[in-house]
């Protein structure tokens, strides 16, 4: 369970998130959303701990994120599985390097297993014999795949994707988008998912947080929101309705 | 005295800026020192970059080190002009090989190629998310991308500033013998009769703390990358010129001390 308390950030003069609270049960799938710059992914990177609150707190499995010892971060971030927005995928290394380098540096050694686990992710996100392959060589899509095969790799309890289909054009973000869907169906694990696209929210979500000025401005059903006739909520959607 | 209190501001400021740095390169250099014990674990991360820093550059190292050996032999031989004896040329150009020119040369060297290369690979690790995905798997960025780095280019910079010292006192014989007239036992036989082996252990002694200090600036300026492939080429600048400045500050610190 994740549980964000009264959560504060400013970088410089930018007040980013002003006392922000949200629960996440386990299990759930939630979308946050919110317009560029409103701190939807400065939230998801405190609740992993790669940034600091200037105040309140992030509690993930009764543990004080901001309090651990760095020991006991690393253990939390076991549990882990994150996407990046721009997959973040380790330059130098091909994909079946990238996706068992968690395991590796946690003592799994053992490399016909470490071979098994990256043959067995790649399918599970619709991937084949591209072990040997180097980032640079990866369309934008197939580099999403691997970088979620890499979030996979230690079975996490929680998966967070970052602006999962931004910079995709719109046939791979339906299937980056389908692919969620079945990893969230299949592995029953809790999702937070940070994006701006109403498609991804639509198909894939039951509860979304709207961000708006650091606050909490929504909070319940894609279909509530969807039909909100508030004029904030109805400006982040007039792009959507238009291209629907 | 408005100017006046402004100027104080600013000075002020800048101090503290100065302050709150040097505490982050401690801070970096505390916690890397924390990481030791895991060195028996990550020896092959310390070879990969000790093969880096040492193989990659002893072309270059050798080119600067034959022609400053070259060089120096034409100046000293300039400066003792009616003054002093071309049999005094091999230990005068020797000592400087060993005590300053090996040393510093190579340093300022591994400054531009190594120092400014680790800001670039981990500035653009930093931009591109890299860093945080490292983190988001459980491994710790110091242990596993600053560590090895400092450790490989401590121990591989005196290594290099030997084969520089060699090759520069190679050079400065070549010189001697073809174009002045210096025969080869004139000139080894200076070199012997001044040779100090504290020369020698004090240029390699200070080249540990540049090693050290090039790395640590490296790793720093990469860590604390922003702003995409402007804020990279930014931070490849910016520790090509801390780092070359603080081997100059740190020869004439330690050499008040060693000398």
């Amino acid at each position: 369970m994740i549980s964000i308390r009264n959560l504060r950030k400013s970088f410089g003069a930018q007040e980013v998130l002003r006392g922000i609270s949200l629960e996440i049960g386990d299990g759930e799938t939630v979308a946050v959303i919110g317009q560029s710059g409103c701190g939807k992914s400065v939230l998801l990177k405190h609740i992993i701990g790669l940034l600091k609150p200037d105040a309140g707190a992030v509690i993930v499995d009764n543990v004080n994120v901001s309090e651990v010892s760095e020991k006991e971060l690393m253990e939390l971030r076991r549990n882990v599985g994150f996407l990046f927005q721009g997959a973040a995928l380790f330059d130098s290394m091909n994909v079946l390097q990238n996706v068992t380098l968690g395991l590796w540096e946690h003592e799994e050694r053992d490399r016909d297993k470490l071979a098994r686990i990256t043959k067995e992710k790649l399918e599970l996100v619709g991937l084949r014999n591209i072990e040997t392959v180097m980032p640079s060589e990866l369309s934008g899509g197939m580099k999403k795949r691997v970088a979620l095969a890499r979030a996979l790799a230690g079975n996490p309890r929680y998966l967070f994707y970052d602006e999962p289909t931004t910079g995709l054009d719109p046939v791979t973000s339906d299937q980056i988008d389908a692919l969620i869907q079945g990893l969230t169906a299949q592995l029953h694990v809790t999702s937070l998912i940070v994006t701006h696209d109403m498609f991804t929210v639509e198909r894939i979500v039951e509860r979304v947080v709207f961000l708006h000025e650091g606050n909490i401005y929504f909070d319940g059903t894609p279909k509530i929101f969807a039909e909100s006739s508030d004029p904030i909520c109805q400006q982040f959607l007039e792009r959507y309705r238009r291209s629907a | 005295m408005k100017i006046v209190s402004r100027m104080i501001a600013r000075l002020g400021h800048s101090t503290w800026r100065f302050l709150a740095e040097i505490g982050s390169f401690s801070r970096l250099f505390a916690q890397s020192i924390r990481w030791i014990p895991s060195l028996p674990r990550d020896r092959q991360l310390v070879l990969d970059q000790m093969e880096h820093v040492g193989t990659g550059s002893l072309p270059l190292v050798l080119i600067i080190g034959l022609f400053t050996g070259m060089v120096s032999a034409w100046q000293a031989a300039y400066q003792f002009k009616g003054l002093i004896p071309l049999s005094f040329l091999g230990g005068a150009v020797s000592r400087a090989i060993f005590i300053e020119l090996g040393p510093v040369l190579t340093a300022i060297v591994i400054a531009g190629r190594v120092g400014a290369s680790i800001a670039a690979e981990l500035g653009t690790m930093k931009v591109t998310e890299q860093i945080d995905a490292l983190e988001s798997l459980a491994i710790s960025p110091v242990r596993y991308l600053a560590v090895p780095r400092l450790l490989a280019t401590t121990i591989m910079m005196p290594v290099l500033v030997i084969f520089a010292n060699a090759i520069a006192l190679l050079g400065a014989f070549l010189v001697s013998n073809f174009f002045l007239d210096v025969t080869g036992k004139m000139f080894f036989d200076s070199v012997k009769q001044y040779f100090q082996l504290k020369d020698i252990l004090g240029g390699i002694y200070k080249t540990i703390f540049f090693g050290a200090s090039t790395a640590l600036i490296g790793v720093k300026v990469g860590f604390s990358t922003t702003g995409g492939a402007e804020g990279v080429g930014k931070a490849t600048i910016r520790a090509f010129v801390l780092s070359s400045t603080m081997v100059l500050i740190l020869d004439y610190t330690l050499w008040t001390l060693l000398f």
